[in-house]
């Protein structure tokens, strides 16, 4: 037996009921499964089980979102501090620096959050703060202050996950909770130019994201291929378009991500601009009717569009559980999310908003699949007979 | 022959340890054991007492709330012995076996007997219990006449007896309990027969074949009704497992109770994994080899590391069991897989290149398709902890029913009768399941779910 089954075995004891830290429980069993698939066997029901279990479809998930981190560490270092004068490493070092106190304050309150609500509850520590711990600093502007993190991270796991009952049981996407918590209470903080650059570039550059740029004057001056490479600015995780289809490509690999849900939240953003485009006046005037004629593709290189099609509409427990109702509310996010772009004065960008209002709509939409089928199936019963 | 139901969703697991198509003799035991428990919610009722002298087939209880419904003994002795456990629950009753088995006489003449006349042999022979009611897989009420009767002809589960092979010289009594089941109901009997193995029983007459082509679980009965007259609110099918169909078969053909079937012994566990004929009540010890023969290395259990799981039926539906349970009514496969009470560092991320996964996180998959033959010796660990339901539209790929199983377990877990009843509760039973709960990363117990359910509904309804 090696040496931290035995560390552990010896501890285990002082963390058990009767032991010294019995309210230390849920804790150590966390660490304990970590280090080990536990012994538990089979007691009824099917004797073996597949292999699978939510700790490894949630460090997929995790695994997915690491090329877009890393590629947005390189990007903040390199809009906010050095730019083309420094070194890939020494830009990436910059942007490490900038986001690692954000990623640390998420995870520590939100995992400690967790802990305890775990303790409380006598139940195992849930794995899925794990992606949601990530996702909150790749969709926050990267100046965002670590005590409006803090916070915005500890209502989303207490009002939009705990309350109902923990992971599995929440009907918004905790992460995305976070950041329209911050949006909405703290909106004059992270909005502006202020927020994608440090002070030294600011004269350098416009400063403004492409969809700030778009919202204000239905242009953008930021090349298709930049968008779809994503030295741009924007949050740390939603810039890259190519990195987050490399995310993509593992979600879909590993089946951890419906590829039902990806496709039509595409194909939804694909035909509302499309839309726009066939119903944009032929010499457009104001804002918006400039901003209608944007190259339909584009929506989705641009803003959060990818990162929200790949990582936030496709979360399991808040997206629709049926496949008719994940071809639904996909399709329905795409459109909302550019409709609301292109004509809502007020928002540059649609991808949250879209995906929060689906959220809430997901389980409308699987009742009427499920309450079709149950019509399909008394229909189908009278007609045997 | 009629068209073929091809049904693409499923799973064949790809566990090691087939049992080799061989019938192995055994000794003939000394006593043998017939359990209550094994039928579900009865009360029993005993009908002998110690040291009372017993017929093949001569009724050993009956249950409390259906009295006509006789339990009888597969072996002639003495009654040497009834095991209780708390509350005088009775266990198990022991029968110590006659040098040369007696069986008692029924009068078995089909063509000139009544359907009353057959149900009443049925029932007091002890092979009533041997049909199962659809809804709720429960023994038949002898007061009912069924919609129809459904036979599977096959068995698709893990590990799983080759039916061709168990019922080879099988073939005349398979038909006679056709008939006599073609007698019980007014509408059809249904045969369900596997895809390019339908030779065998292709000859049976009296019944509507369908053949179905595709992975586990298309052997279960239940899955077959589905697709071939599927089952509404208020109306009642039976169901029977071929082998006993066979067992049913030879009384009316013999006018003898002879309990006597092939199963299949399989699993990593086994040393040669085989065919066994044995009869109803024969304990474990008697297949496997007792404690002490194990442990001297002379039994048919392996050794190995790892402690063995002894499993009454197939890995998916089976109950946990010793090599003091005995083979039951319903016993199709002893299956023996080791016990997996052993931490895995880091297991959750590693490749694991050796356990078997339908997710392609891991690797079997690919394995799978470069060398089909590939077998896992899968053992009972729960490869992870507990969680709420995340994962979403995973159940649906391993039920091959229109029904939402996601949504039925929820109704279930609800104890909403009316949305069960809308949701499918009716035509399934936890077996049916099993998959989806293999399958399941959140280690839902999606079977105890549904049979509480059924439970509730039985409750409620009746």
């Amino acid at each position: 037996m090696n040496v931290i089954r035995k560390i552990l075995n010896d501890l285990k004891p002082t963390f058990s009921e009767g032991g010294k830290f019995p309210w230390l429980h849920s804790t150590f069993d966390a660490f304990e499964t970590f280090f080990f698939v536990p012994n538990t066997v089979t007691k009824k029901g099917t004797h073996i089980k597949d292999c699978n279990d939510i700790k490894r479809v949630m460090i997929i998930m995790v695994i997915a979102l690491l090329p877009a981190l890393l590629f947005g560490m390189w990007n903040i270092g390199y809009q906010r501090v050095g730019g083309a004068d420094y070194s890939i490493w020494a830009n990436w070092w910059h942007g490490f620096l900038q986001t690692l106190p954000v990623i640390l304050t998420s995870y520590i309150v939100g995992l400690g959050i967790e802990f305890a609500s775990a303790q409380i509850k006598h139940e195992e520590v849930n794995e899925g703060f794990l992606v949601s711990g990530l996702l909150i600093p790749m969709i926050v502007p990267v100046g965002t202050p670590i005590w409006m993190v803090a916070l915005a991270t500890a209502f989303a796991v207490i009002f939009c996950k705990e309350v109902f009952g923990g992971s599995g049981m929440n009907i918004f996407n905790p992460a995305l909770t976070a950041r329209m918590f911050i949006f909405f209470s703290y909106t004059a903080s992270i909005s502006g130019e202020a927020v994608w650059y440090s002070d030294h570039k600011l004269n350098a550059h416009t400063g403004a994201t492409p969809l700030t740029q778009l919202s204000d004057t239905g242009m953008t001056d930021v090349s298709m291929l930049d968008a779809f490479i994503g030295n741009i600015p924007g949050c740390i995780g939603e810039t890259s378009t190519l990195c987050i289809l490399l995310g993509a490509i593992i979600l879909l690999w590993t089946g951890v991500a419906s590829w039902r849900i990806m496709a039509s939240v595409f194909a939804g953003g694909l035909f509302m601009g499309l839309l726009f485009n066939v119903f944009a006046p032929a010499n457009p005037e104001t804002a918006t009717q400039i901003y209608m004629t944007l190259p339909a593709w584009q929506h989705l290189l641009l803003g959060g569009f990818a990162f929200g099609a790949v990582f936030m509409a496709t979360d399991p427990v808040t997206a629709a559980q049926t496949n008719t109702g994940k071809w639904i509310v996909g399709f329905l996010i795409g459109l909302l999310a550019v409709l609301i772009r292109v004509v809502n004065p007020g928002y540059p960008e649609g991808m949250m908003l879209a995906i929060f209002f689906m959220n809430g709509c997901a389980p409308l939409v699987d009742h009427f699949v499920v309450e079709a089928n149950i019509k399909r199936r008394k229909k189908r019963l009278v007609t045997v007979k | 022959m009629s068209n073929v139901i091809k049904l693409k969703k499923g799973l064949d697991i790809r566990i090691a340890g087939e049992a080799e198509k061989r019938v192995v003799s055994i000794e003939k035991p000394t006593t043998y054991s017939i359990s209550p428990l094994e039928f579900g919610n009865l009360v029993p009722k005993l009908l002998v007492k110690v040291d009372d002298v017993v017929e093949a087939g001569s009724p050993l209880f009956f249950d409390k709330y259906a009295p006509e419904v006789m339990f009888t003994s597969p072996v002639s002795g003495r009654v040497s012995a009834i095991n209780r456990g708390e509350k005088r629950k009775i266990l198990s009753i022991e029968v110590e076996a006659d040098q040369t088995q007696v069986y008692k006489e029924f009068s078995v003449d089909l063509t000139a007997m009544s359907r009353q006349e057959i149900v009443n042999t049925l029932l007091n022979s002890g092979l009533w219990p041997s049909i199962i009611q659809r809804p709720y897989g429960i023994i038949a009420k002898s007061t009912d006449t069924p919609k129809s009767i459904f036979i599977s002809g096959f068995d698709s589960a893990p590990l799983a007896a080759n039916m061709n092979f168990v019922l080879k010289d099988e073939v005349a009594n398979i038909q006679k309990g056709i008939e006599v089941l073609g007698k019980l109901t007014d509408g059809k009997v249904h045969l369900g027969l596997k895809a390019g193995e339908e030779t065998l029983l292709s000859g049976i007459s009296g019944v509507e074949k369908h053949v179905f082509n595709g992975p586990h679980p298309a052997g279960n009965v239940g899955i077959q009704i589905h697709h071939i007259d599927p089952i509404n609110k208020g109306e009642v099918v039976w169901t029977a497992d071929i082998q006993n169909v066979a067992i049913i078969g030879r009384l009316f053909n013999s006018g003898h109770v002879d309990m006597h079937k092939t199963i299949a012994v399989a699993g990593t566990k086994v040393n040669a994994p085989c065919y066994v004929n044995v009869l109803v009540g024969s304990k474990f010890s008697a297949i496997l080899g007792t404690e002490e023969q194990n442990a001297q290395g002379l039994g048919k259990l392996n050794k190995g590391e790892e402690a063995s799981r002894i499993i009454n039926g197939n890995v998916l539906t089976g109950t946990i069991a010793n090599l003091e349970s005995s083979v039951g009514l319903y016993t199709k496969q002893i299956s023996v897989i080791p016990e997996g009470d052993k931490y895995e560092m880091f297991g959750w991320i590693m490749p694991r290149f050796n356990k078997f996964s339908v997710s392609h996180s891991y690797f079997s998959w690919i394995l799978n398709k470069l060398c089909p033959k590939k077998r896992y010796d899968i053992d009972t660990n729960l490869n992870g902890g507990k969680r709420a339901m995340i994962v979403t539209g995973l159940y649906e790929d391993y039920l091959p029913m229109d029904i939402y199983p996601m949504y039925l377990i929820k109704a279930a877990l609800a104890e909403d009768i009316e949305k069960m009843e809308n949701l499918g509760i009716y035509e399934v039973l936890p077996e049916d399941m099993a998959l989806c709960e293999f399958v399941d990363p959140s280690k839902t117990d999606i079977q105890a779910i549904i049979q509480n359910g059924i439970n509730l509904m039985i409750k409620e309804l009746n």
